[in-house]
């Protein structure tokens, strides 16, 4: 079966590539749409000369109100969350179940990608340093967004016949909006939320990795003008497109196993060396750091001024750790806990790696290079390439292991969105087999597609569909949070009470 | 109160030699036996999604053939020899799971097969009864 779908898959790809001018096809078909489209999602306003896309305003109103509303539980669950992920509240009779451990770490390989790389690049580039500092903000924000999505999504799984789950938001808005009285309303967002974590899953969570993975493969092996694979993306995007087939649909595990083991080491390395390149720019690090502040407040130098790059701060933020759009309460819904809240508590731990950590360290990376060397920023790098010219300053065989880095990060966010999507389309046309299959060989046309062509017009209309199902999720997320808010003052006071008891670990 | 001998059984020649021989000692001092079957699990390794969604199912699975295929053979066994017989099974890493077997039990004395490894196996991959002799809360009896 399996042989069937991959050789047709790719005879697809082989006639694709043969057809010059795909690339421009596609886009002039694309342009129209993606241009309205976007225009429609990222409406802006207008203030002094910057303009602030109202999702984003939706996203952040979103994130002030949760943390407020919810008691700063980003501040008083984060101990809590440390201990549940170290197991000190797991019964020992669940063992072998999934662990909050492992639901964290595979939520944070999705969500840890080339947007802690590349994207702080871009928000640096556009934003200014002062970018940095909103970034960490909504960071923070996030993670009450994050505690609540992710709650939820437990809350509301459903636990199938044969004894998996399925959850996320559009289990949650469909379920929780039916119990306030409005089924038809749930029903309708459920299925938005459905087709728009699917087309997210096609363009950034699969077409934009697979893209960058190739255009920072292509520069270490000798750059555009050089390399041999600079016009053979989609030699690149076939092997890229089989590794991911052969996980998906083959099943086998082992790569994936491998790839799951090697990403968080990767993220710990590729911090450690971050560290070590901005300490060996030790001079610049105060200035860097008052660049990160003043640059915030005065926004000097920046389209827009503080607003300016108070709105690049937080759209990159969304982008790299995906608070408010709610993927990651689809995976967090797998764990096995009678309390919903546990799981919600654990989440907040990822906006504060994914956005708190590693960002902000990338960010230091690039704005010490800035500071040590005037006009760094200048030079015409842009995205992940400058990300990796900042380390290279240092230390130059560097470029190579961050490529290396960037791609298992692009897979693994690949394989993450990859589930993702599966249960935006399995909601919609149900749990089969055929339906499973038919939906990898979509996902996996993809991957090859997303080194072919030209990323421009299609990947904005996906990432349009991204921000979009903001929309819905947060409205769900304002009208379930009373719920919320009742298990998290009734689950924290048992904590409190002793009720829920540590269990002793030998 | 009737002494408890716990035995770990994975299938192999050495666990069913174990078992053979605790269930001698058992009749002879009117002792319980308890038949452990880790399978290793750490909760701290890594999935994907999917796997995740899955790992109930997988899990219920991974009990059920513990039972039917490891357990089960071993228990009927001691059962007909007129030993008082009861088993479990457990994820976890083998020897500290089955230290807390003993203790969650009562055990007074664990016996385990040995497989007769090399030094350089046992060193690789550790040997389940060398760890669970220095580890153990009660005297291990190792069979081999």
């Amino acid at each position: 079966m399996k042989r069937i779908f991959l050789s047709a898959l790719i005879l697809v790809l082989m006639s694709v590539s043969a057809y010059a001018g795909f690339d421009e096809t596609i886009n002039t078909a694309t342009a129209p749409i993606a241009k309205w489209f976007g225009k429609v999602v990222f409406f802006k306003i207008p203030i002094g000369d910057a303009a602030l896309p109202l999702v984003v305003l939706w996203l952040v109103v979103g994130g002030v109100f949760f943390t407020f509303y919810m008691g700063f539980i980003n501040i008083r669950g984060f101990k809590h969350a440390i201990e549940l992920v170290r197991g000190d509240y797991s019964n020992p009779k669940d063992a072998g179940e999934v662990s909050h451990f492992q639901a964290l770490a595979t939520a944070v390989s999705g969500t840890v990608g080339i947007g802690n790389i590349g994207g702080v690049a871009v928000a640096v580039t556009v934003g200014g340093p002062g970018a940095t500092f909103w970034l960490i903000m909504a960071g923070f924000l996030g993670m009450s967004t994050k505690f609540v999505e992710c709650t939820l999504g437990v809350k509301y799984r459903n636990e199938n016949p044969d004894g998996s789950v399925s959850g996320g938001p559009m289990y949650y808005l469909r379920k929780g909006f039916s119990e306030r009285g409005m089924e038809g309303f749930g029903k309708f967002v459920g299925a938005f939320y459905a087709i728009g974590i699917f087309l997210g899953a096609l363009g950034i969570g699969n077409m934009f990795q697979s893209n960058q993975a190739f255009v920072q493969f292509v520069n270490v092996t000798g750059g555009t003008q050089e390399s041999w694979f600079a016009d053979k993306g989609w030699l690149f995007g076939i092997v890229m497109a089989l590794i991911v087939g052969s996980v998906i649909i083959g099943g086998i595990k082992s790569i994936a196993k491998v790839t799951e083991k090697v990403v968080p080491f990767m993220a710990i390395f590729y911090c450690a060396f971050a560290l070590i390149v901005i300490f060996m720019n030790y001079d610049a690090i105060p200035q860097a750091i008052e660049n990160i502040f003043t640059g915030a407040l005065t926004g000097e130098g920046v389209v827009g001024g503080a607003l300016g790059a108070l709105i690049i701060g937080f759209q990159r933020a969304v982008f790299s750790n995906e608070a408010g759009i709610g993927s990651a309460s689809i995976a967090h819904s797998a764990v096995r806990t009678s309390e919903p809240v546990t799981e919600g508590v654990v989440s907040l731990l990822e906006p504060f790696i994914d956005t708190i950590v590693i960002c902000t360290i990338t960010a230091l990376v690039i704005g010490t290079a800035s500071v040590a060397e005037p006009g760094f920023a200048l030079v015409g790098q842009q995205g992940i390439a400058m990300t990796s010219a900042a380390f290279e300053r240092e230390i130059s065989w560097f470029p190579i292991p961050l490529a290396f880095a960037a791609m298992l990060f692009a897979f693994s966010t690949m394989i993450s969105w990859s589930y993702y999507g599966l249960k935006g389309w399995t909601y919609l046309f149900g749990e089969s087999l055929v339906m499973d299959r038919l939906y990898k060989a979509i996902f996996c046309c993809f991957v090859a597609l997303g080194c072919m062509v030209q990323l421009g017009p299609i990947l904005d209309i996906s990432d349009a569909f991204v921000f979009l199902i903001c929309v819905p999720n947060i409205l769900g997320l304002y009208v379930l949070g009373p719920i919320v808010k009742k298990e998290m003052n009734s689950y924290f006071a048992r904590v409190k009470s002793g009720e829920i008891k540590k269990y002793q670990h030998s | 109160m009737t002494t408890t001998f716990l035995v770990a059984v994975d299938g192999s020649e050495g666990s069913l030699r174990a078992a053979s021989f605790a269930a001698e000692r058992a009749k002879a001092g009117k002792a319980k036996i308890v038949l452990a079957y880790v399978i290793e699990w750490s909760p701290y390794s890594f999935h994907t999604p999917e796997e995740l969604a899955e790992r109930h199912k997988r899990r219920e699975e991974e009990i059920e053939r513990a039972h039917s295929r490891v357990l089960d053979p071993v228990f009927k066994s001691l059962k007909d020899k007129g030993v008082d017989v009861e088993t479990v099974v457990h994820h976890g890493h083998p020897s500290e799971t089955l230290a807390e077997i003993a203790t969650n039990k009562g055990a007074a004395q664990i016996f385990i097969g040995r497989k007769g490894e090399s030094r350089i196996t046992a060193l690789l991959f550790g040997s389940v009864a060398g760890t669970l002799v220095q580890t153990s809360p009660v005297p291990v009896t190792v069979v081999p």
